[in-house]
């Protein structure tokens, strides 16, 4: 069958796609998104989450045929997002924002961020994940990462067991999760200042 | 048609460190990960998200029974599906070399008239689609007649047993009791029995430790491309290319230089990726169908596609005067190996030489064995070995504390061991051993506030045990607390050449002295690649560095386990940059040493893309030293030697170095529902030097996580009665959530180990040990329960087992 | 396999008839991972995401009339107090990103004993809104389950909504799992006071063959209220009544051994979250009903 709809903001078509397929075969396999991850297939480790029509969801767990016209968001998009929700933000373009737009959105050379001098193309908290030691192997980031912004935009300033609670779909085998409460607090902490 | 192109998700090349920059980012700061920007982005490949024009999927049909003949293999109805470009079994390999193994090659790449674990590979198909290749499987018909199953050391030894591997040859054959034991290490030293005859107490116990998985999240995956010349590039995620590469090519029929392997992204290993998995799958039915295959795992597959960590049975004796001195040690550890040999030699190595702990101990009788069984095949798992024995040591020093009427840390510090302290095996430790230290460190932290599940918004049920699920509002919650050390060793042990390999090469890109770094070590997650940009740095003074992708165009790092990376790996990059160096200095010297006269007499640095003398006189610029010059090294490093443990004493120098972790768990327990939660998890650690420590104090709570997890949660059931896994999947298999794992505070100890690269000791697994005996020994102080196994479940607590 | 797409609910109730083994699938919170681990293979899948009106949920006659495919996030969010029993049920489903899928028509489509919703909705007194081309029939809950993930369906039947009563006294929830989150029952219960009627209900999940009321637990628990004239002098309940209760939900299990626990354990612990479960309602029913100035 075909399925037609809308990844990180650019229409998609996929063609021939077996009616058992999931969202996430069909964003890494068919369409070239491969950052959304396949660790479990069941909906239970969150590596694969996509946000659906703004909603974060295991897109393991979504037959491709029934994303028919929605919108879909994965860590792909989630930089592109963050720039969109700041622009949309009464307080205007921050400093930051500014630069990577003025960049095009293109990536600067792989290399490591700072606190002060955030890796343009970056969300907060991406940045926030590489800053704080929140990546080791990073298969689950991916995951975290969309669960995470998500939060962090329904709850801007959460508490330690709000953290937690949001991220309980995701699993992590190698950082024992401080270095993953580290960075949400420090992406928090950077989107109160306002940075 | 054999392709030449490069799949998409092929490794590139990344550069750290800005242009223009002061070199900064050397060893002891925390520099960030250099791939870390694309692991946030989603661009960094792992093995499993390679992509080629092209591309066929590889599927696996694995045993559905633990043990048995197998009758007669039908592959007919798969091949005539359409989509199937080819089904293989056994009499399908192309060479006589039908077997693989990491030490004895016992393991068949498919199943030869015999299946001997649940899961075992019998036949792989490629398709054009995975449903394709999954369907075709299903159609192959395969008739079993099974056999009785080997499940336990009473069933292995049983009189007319059935052996697990008929006609062994390996080399451990002759020193076994039963062909259906696999190896045997035996440690005497002193006359435990004669010692047992001062103790003022005498303590026994018998332990039980379960099978852990390595859950690593990246599930097996990889894609084989065939070449031009008859040859197959793999690019694949493991812990050791050079490793898979002499395992792989004999099978294919290939010379080693045929069979190119680059490693793709790892996600996560823990252990799990020491043995093959689905890489001389892969390459067969890349080879066979003249097509690129891509075989990747789902999590069901995964919990059969690699070893897991051996259970043990655990007998142990300890005996300790009046005073509080431990007397002797006698134990008796017993390992499920499962159905193949895989690390299982070393993990009876590690488990007898580090049986007693990081103890003083003059008086010990140590006998570990690992079983040839039809279990699961274990092997290599964070702490090898280490982990199963001192869940048991540290439940017994417990107990001996108790009957002393003693403090538990007490009672540990008064028998820790130190610097020159002599191993059961009779070797001395030649470097700091801090044990008592960790302890006090690790007592001193503040403990956490009482009742913090309270708010005044009421019940906050995420802090209580049960969580989310609403099971207690305060009620039948108990509080313990509990302390445990552990000892590992550090790099691969008992003379076994433990070496690696670094090319280093220097020259001017775009202005600037930049600095490439190329091993064959696999990151996997540990942060390798942050380390060797930050020794490149300190070494050779550049701001930049690029780190080339891990491949077999370079010689063997050895595998990334055993803690040994940063010291090995590192030791070859920091030697060839040392190497570099010279070289620099001398093309310097012949360009500009008539210059000045400190090029032939000074100690000179390379520091901050400059040569200065030790005096910090600038004497030339590295760009100019270099000019279109590449100053270029590989080279071969080594630790000091180690000595084979001899058969029937255990006696001789097998390690080359020690780590040692504390402990302290806090815990709460809802006594009546027996469910647990931690709440803390202190570790103060000997890292020696960190290199980069926010990568030190990751490893550290990662490994301590994954001690918590074996604690209260994790465990692959395997039924006795068939020895089939019953909870192959993350719903039944389960490790912490967020939820479940504590804040983890860490305090790391820097004693320089003067015999290793810039005094560094290896980090990641001590903690894995002492995690799990803490988290016990809280859960016993809590409930008061004697808890002989781990992991504890609800029905351990509340008696319903 | 055929993916079906129906636009309406009309046109999937149309669907559903002309092909009867047709799988709904709505969250694919159960069907896609047993699609994925090559469980099951059905002719057809019946996509409902597209109908909006089992998304939504109205008050009926002192009911909700819960749209089968409302998401758990929803529910623990917005019907507190209508059905408190469910949202608390809701909070202990899976994670996050299942929450933000699954509904409660899967769960009972599905009908498997460890459903967290089921406690929930027996303790409440729910009804299922099944319909087909045929017609619709209101299933009560209790007729509902009828053998191990069997339900009372006909094969041309889909689920609409479920009927639930607000809740006119307190109710709890608790499950247990071997895990502080994310994870299946090992066994749940469900409890409910209807002041209004002067009875009380149970659910017990994952502790029989399909999800079950604890009747004589009910029954005496009901019985000893009334006697004890507790329900107008608001006393606490003798800790005899409570054990009493406990033991005859734990009685009303009939649990198996498995991987995820063993039928002792599930027993015991059922014998526990009742009395708690009693404490924690009864206390809020006091304290609701001495602030209504109610009891004497």
């Amino acid at each position: 069958m075909r399925v037609n709809f809308t990844v990180n903001g650019r229409p998609q078509e996929a063609d021939d796609v077996w009616e058992g397929e999931s969202l996430l075969y069909v964003l890494r396999e068919r369409l070239g998104l491969p950052g959304s991850k396949n660790a479990c297939e069941q909906g239970e480790c969150g590596s694969c989450t996509v946000r659906l029509d703004g909603v974060p969801v295991c897109s393991c767990l979504v037959a491709a045929g029934q994303v028919e016209g929605r919108e879909v968001v994965t860590v792909e998009g989630l930089a592109d997002q963050a720039r969109q929700r700041a622009r949309g933000d009464a307080r205007g373009t921050s400093l930051d924002e500014a630069k990577a737009l003025a960049a095009g959105g293109q990536e600067s050379p792989a290399g490591e961020g700072t606190g002060a001098f955030p890796h343009a193309a970056l969300s907060p908290v991406q940045q926030a994940f590489i800053d704080a030691g929140a990546v080791q192997c990073g298969f689950c980031t991916p995951g975290l990462l969309v669960a995470a912004d998500e939060m962090l935009e329904r709850n801007p300033s959460p508490t330690d067991a709000d953290i937690r609670e949001a991220l309980s779909g995701n699993l992590c085998r190698c950082t024992g999760y401080e270095k993953i409460m580290d960075a949400v607090r420090l992406a928090a902490a950077r989107q109160g200042e306002g940075v | 048609m054999p392709s030449d192109s490069a799949p998409l998700g092929t490794p590139s090349k990344v550069t750290q460190g800005s242009p223009g920059s002061p070199a900064q980012g050397g060893i002891g700061e925390s520099t960030l990960r250099p791939d870390g920007t694309l692991k946030v982005t989603g661009e960094f490949a792992y093995s499993s998200d390679l992509w080629h024009e092209d591309m066929l999927w590889g599927q696996i049909l694995r045993s559905t029974v633990a043990h048995a003949e197998i009758v007669s293999i039908d592959t007919g109805e798969a091949l005539a599906q359409p989509g199937v470009h080819a089904v293989m079994t056994y009499d399908d390999l192309p060479t006589e070399v039908r077997n693989y193994g990491l030490e004895v090659q016992d393991t068949p790449v498919l199943a030869h008239g015999k299946v001997r674990h649940h899961g075992e590979p019998v036949a792989i198909v490629a398709a054009d689609h995975p449903e394709t290749a999954r369907r075709a499987a299903a159609k192959i018909k395969v008739e079993y007649r099974e056999l009785p199953v080997i499940t336990d050391e009473a069933s292995a030894t049983a009189p007319g047993a059935v052996l697990v591997h008929e006609n062994r040859a390996d080399h451990h054959i002759g020193h076994v009791p039963h062909p259906n034991i696999l190896h045997r290490q035996p440690i005497i030293r002193g006359d435990a029995d004669e010692a047992a005859r001062r103790a003022a107490v005498i303590v026994k116990g018998e332990y039980h430790f379960g099978m852990q998985d390595q859950a690593f999240l990246g599930p097996e995956s990889g894609l084989a491309v065939p070449e031009e010349d008859g040859g197959v590039h793999l690019y694949i995620a493991t812990q050791w290319l050079h490793s898979d590469l002499r395992q792989i090519a004999p099978v294919l029929g290939l010379p080693e230089n045929k069979v190119r392997m680059t490693l793709a992204g790892v996600g996560g290993a823990f252990g799990g990726r020491e043995d093959l998995s689905m890489q001389i799958h892969a390459c067969l039915l890349a080879l066979r169908t003249g097509r690129p295959v891509k075989i990747v795992y789902n999590r069901f597959e995964s919990f059969f596609g690699h070893v897991h960590r051996h259970p043990a049975r655990l007998y142990y004796e300890h005996g300790a005067t009046s005073e509080g001195k431990l007397t002797h040690v006698k134990c008796r550890i017993v390992l499920d190996g499962g159905a193949y040999a895989s690390a299982s030699p070393a993990v009876v190595g590690n488990a007898s030489s580090l049986g007693i702990g990081p103890y003083a101990v003059d008086d010990v009788d140590i006998e570990a064995i690992a079983l040839y069984t039809n279990n699961p095949p274990c092997g290599a798992m964070r702490g090898f070995g280490a982990v199963q024995a001192c869940f048991a040591y540290e439940a017994q020093m417990d107990k001996v504390a108790r009957r002393l009427g003693m403090d538990p840390v007490a009672f540990r510090k008064l028998n820790a061991m130190e610097q020159g302290t002599v191993m059961p095996t009779g070797q001395p430790v030649d470097s700091p051993a801090p044990v008592a230290e960790l302890l006090r460190r690790v007592e001193a932290m503040p403990l956490p506030p009482e009742r913090q599940w309270e708010s005044s918004e009421g019940v906050d049920v995420r802090q209580l045990p049960g969580g989310l699920s609403n099971t207690s509002h305060g009620e039948g919650v108990v509080r313990g607390v509990g302390y445990a050390v552990g000892i590992k060793n550090v790099g691969f042990s008992e003379g076994f050449d433990d070496y690696s390999t670094a090319r280093v090469r220097m020259e001017v890109v775009g202005g600037e002295p930049v600095a490439v770094v190329h091993t064959a070590m696999a990151e996997v997650g540990q942060g390798g690649v942050t380390v060797h940009a930050q020794i490149a740095r300190t070494e050779l003074g550049v701001a930049r560095v690029t780190i080339h992708p891990a491949d077999t165009r370079v010689g063997s790092a050895g595998s990334t386990s055993a803690s040994r990376q940063t010291y090995v790996t590192g030791g070859a990059v920091k030697n060839s940059c040392e190497l570099v160096r010279e070289k620099v200095l001398d093309l310097g010297r012949r360009r500009f040493g008539t210059h000045h006269p400190a090029w032939a007499a000074a100690e000179l640095l390379l520091e901050g893309g400059k040569v200065v003398t030790d005096g910090g006189e600038v004497l030339a610029d590295l760009v100019d030293v270099l000019g279109d010059e590449a100053v270029e090294v590989e080279a071969e490093w080594r630790h000091r030697p180690t000595e084979p443990f001899d058969p029937r004493t255990g006696q001789g120098n097998g390690h080359v170095q020690y780590s040692f972790a504390a402990h302290r768990a806090v815990v709460e327990v809802d006594t009546e529902l027996g469910l647990v939660k931690v709440i803390e998890l202190a570790c103060a650690q000997d890292v020696g030097k960190a290199l980069n420590p926010l990568s030190v104090v990751g490893q550290i709570q990662g490994g301590t996580a994954q001690g918590l997890g074996i604690a209260v949660m994790e465990e692959i059931i395997v039924d006795p009665k068939t020895a089939k896994v019953r909870n192959p999947s993350f719903t039944d298999y389960l490790i912490p959530t967020i939820l479940d794992t504590p804040t983890i505070p860490v305090d790391v100890l820097e004693l320089a180990d003067d015999h290793a690269p810039y005094g560094l000791r290896g980090v990641g697994e001590a903690p894995t040990l002492s995690s799990t005996p803490a988290v016990l020994a809280a859960i016993r102080d809590a409930t008061g329960l004697e808890l002989n196994r781990t992991p504890v479940r609800p029905e351990h607590l509340t008696g319903t087992a | 396999m055929d993916f079906l797409r129906p636009a309406s609910w009309e046109e999937a109730l149309a669907a559903k008839a002309e092909h009867p083994t047709a799988v709904p699938i709505a969250g694919g919170t159960d069907v896609m991972v047993e699609i994925n681990f090559d469980h099951r293979r059905p002719e057809y899948l019946l996509d409902l995401n597209r109908i909006g009106d089992l998304y939504e949920w109205e008050a009926v006659e002192g009911s909700v009339r819960l749209g089968a495919s409302v998401p758990y996030a929803r529910i623990m969010e917005h019907l507190r107090t209508e059905l408190p029993g469910l949202a608390l049920a809701s909070h202990t489903v899976a994670s996050p990103q299942i929450r933000n899928r699954g509904g409660v028509g899967g769960n009972l489509g599905t009908a498997s004993p460890a459903g967290d919703a089921h406690p929930a909705l027996l303790a409440a007194g729910a009804e299922v809104e099944a319909e087909s081309v045929r017609g619709t029939r209101l299933i009560p809950i209790d007729d509902f389950y009828t053998g191990v993930k069997r339900n009372a369906l006909a094969p041309d039947e889909l689920i609409r909504a479920v009927r639930v009563h607000k809740a006119d006294g307190p109710q709890q929830y608790s499950k247990v799992g071997t895990r502080n989150a994310m994870v299946i029952a090992v066994c749940a219960f469900g409890l409910a006071l209807h002041p209004e009627t002067r009875t009380v209900r149970t659910g017990i999940g994952s502790a029989a063959p399909t999800p079950v009321r604890a009747r004589t637990a009910e029954d005496f628990l009901s019985a000893a209220l009334d006697e004890g004239g507790w329900w107008d002098n608001g006393k606490v309940i003798t800790p005899s009544v409570v054990k009493q209760f406990a033991d005859l939900c734990a009685a009303a299990c009939n649990p198996i051994d498995d991987v995820r626990g063993t039928a002792g354990y599930r027993r015991h612990a059922v014998g526990v979250l009742a009395r708690r479960t009693l404490t924690w309602t009864w206390d809020s029913y006091r304290g609701t009903a001495q602030q209504k100035g109610m009891v004497a």
